[in-house]
């Protein structure tokens, strides 16, 4: 289908954007790589009365590296994260999950910070900076603030960002000495949406983790931070521990049932993909042993 | 409020200036106004590949671009790559492996091969496979297809440049 009629603005600077957001409010939407926000237009899931593109703002582009964070323009693209030396260097997270994301002509388009504000609970980026523990750097009338990512996504399609905000940066913390990382994720195709997937980053020091972080997706509403990491944590992680963490992460999680899984099987997915992180994260295989079962 | 948006940009090398309305997207802009048929409109949601289109050297969606995005910018269509005769071998390897049947996938499969080959001059058929996997074919199977721009890939590689 096509999308419904529409104005269009087309931003000139941030606080232009901000502007037409104020002035618009609710009835606005923001235009970025359109990746999203265009199969929902021509489906008719939505129809915005305007949509404000910021797709030529220069000043939200570009990937840096100031005082021991790494900090993301909201523009930057799938294919620039997949490609930066900078995200390979210090989180290298990011582009291990974009591999994931759809197909090159997609990545070509979509940016981050339309991944973010977009909200799908079955997208990877959400997920990667919640176990990243970035910030979301949003811009409003009254001027800048900082969300933590875990407290940004609040539901289906749904953030703390007001109608009246731009999210313009992500600030990831550099990954520091003994930072390792995992991303796996089950889906019916490769670039397909995920059934169940996992994007972790842990501090190891002498075959134990001094931090873990798990951060779910598919699994729920938003990206979910498994508290069940924290039995793994400054432990000696033997396979009766494992089938401990599996069990709390079973019992925390509350799956949605769907076309592509029951909840019984989302949540035997998620514990997959936990001992399989573990092993690889420890570097030892023996714990993925329980994984046949 | 809707009211038509104007817009420049080049096509196939060519300058075309155009109002158009803000909810006209890319490949319908192509189609229609510019009667450059050989995009094609699939599942105008990006799952199927048929209107990919080359924007600035990059492969995209045009269902899932508005044509006033497109503002500034230099789009190649199938008809651009296949006059200036960059892709013919590709073209001629389709061909011979009848890697197409009805044909509607095959500007974007030749599209996205071609992008596929600039970045990858020999690429195995996984990799292959990997960059297609957004190209919706429903006659072929794929085989005929990967086959053709492996085929491709040796002989370029082959030539001396």
């Amino acid at each position: 289908m096509k999308a419904a009629a529409f104005a269009y603005a087309r931003a000139t600077s941030v606080v232009n954007a901000l502007e037409l957001l104020a002035a618009h409010g609710d009835k606005a939407k923001v235009l970025s790589g359109g990746q999203s926000l265009m199969p929902a237009m021509n489906l008719r899931l939505i129809s915005p009365d305007i949509l404000v593109d910021i797709g030529g703002l220069a000043e939200l582009r570009g990937i840096a590296v100031r005082a021991g964070v790494l900090i993301v323009g909201a523009l930057t693209r799938h294919v620039d994260l997949l490609r930066s030396p900078e995200i390979a260097l210090y989180a290298p997270l990011l582009r291990d999950a974009v591999a994931h994301v759809a197909h090159p002509a997609i990545r070509n388009r979509g940016t981050i910070g339309g991944s973010l504000a977009h909200a799908d609970p079955a997208s990877e980026l959400p997920a990667c900076v919640v176990a990243l523990d970035a910030m979301i750097v949003v811009r409003g009338p009254s001027g800048e603030r900082r969300i933590a990512a875990t407290e940004f996504f609040k539901g289906i399609y749904e953030t703390a960002l007001s109608p009246d905000e731009l999210l313009v940066a992500i600030e990831v913390p550099v990954a520091g000495q003994g930072s390792t990382f995992f991303f796996q994720e089950y889906a019916r195709r490769h670039g397909d949406y995920a059934v169940v997937g996992l994007a972790a980053r842990a501090v190891v020091a002498a075959g134990r983790f001094t931090d873990l972080r798990l951060g779910f997706f598919a699994i729920g509403d938003r990206p979910m931070l498994a508290a069940a990491a924290g039995r793994l944590i400054n432990a000696s992680v033997t396979s009766a521990l494992l089938a401990e963490a599996a069990t709390a992460l079973a019992d925390e999680l509350d799956p949605q049932e769907d076309q592509q899984a029951t909840a019984a099987m989302r949540r035997h997915l998620a514990t997959v993909l936990l001992r399989r992180c573990v092993a690889a994260l420890l570097a030892r295989p023996d714990l993925e042993a329980g994984v046949a079962r | 409020m809707s009211a038509p948006v104007s817009v420049s940009l080049l096509v196939n090398g060519e300058p075309i200036d155009a109002f158009v309305l803000p909810r006209l997207n890319l490949a319908d802009f192509l189609r229609e106004n510019l009667r450059l048929t050989g995009t094609h409109v699939g599942c105008e949601h990006g799952v199927c590949g048929a209107c990919t289109v080359r924007l600035d050297g990059e492969i995209v969606r045009s269902c899932l671009m508005l044509a006033v995005q497109a503002q500034g910018a230099s789009v190649e269509t199938i008809e651009g790559l296949s006059d200036s005769g960059e892709i013919a071998d590709l073209q001629a390897a389709f061909r011979e492996r009848n890697a197409l049947q009805c044909g509607y996938c095959t500007p974007g499969m030749l599209m996205t091969a071609q992008d596929l080959l600039k970045q990858m001059p020999v690429p195995d058929r996984q990799a292959i496979r990997e960059h297609l996997s957004g190209n919706y074919c429903r006659c072929t199977g794929y085989q005929a297809i990967v086959d053709a721009v492996e085929a491709t890939a040796k002989t370029r590689a082959g030539r001396p440049a």
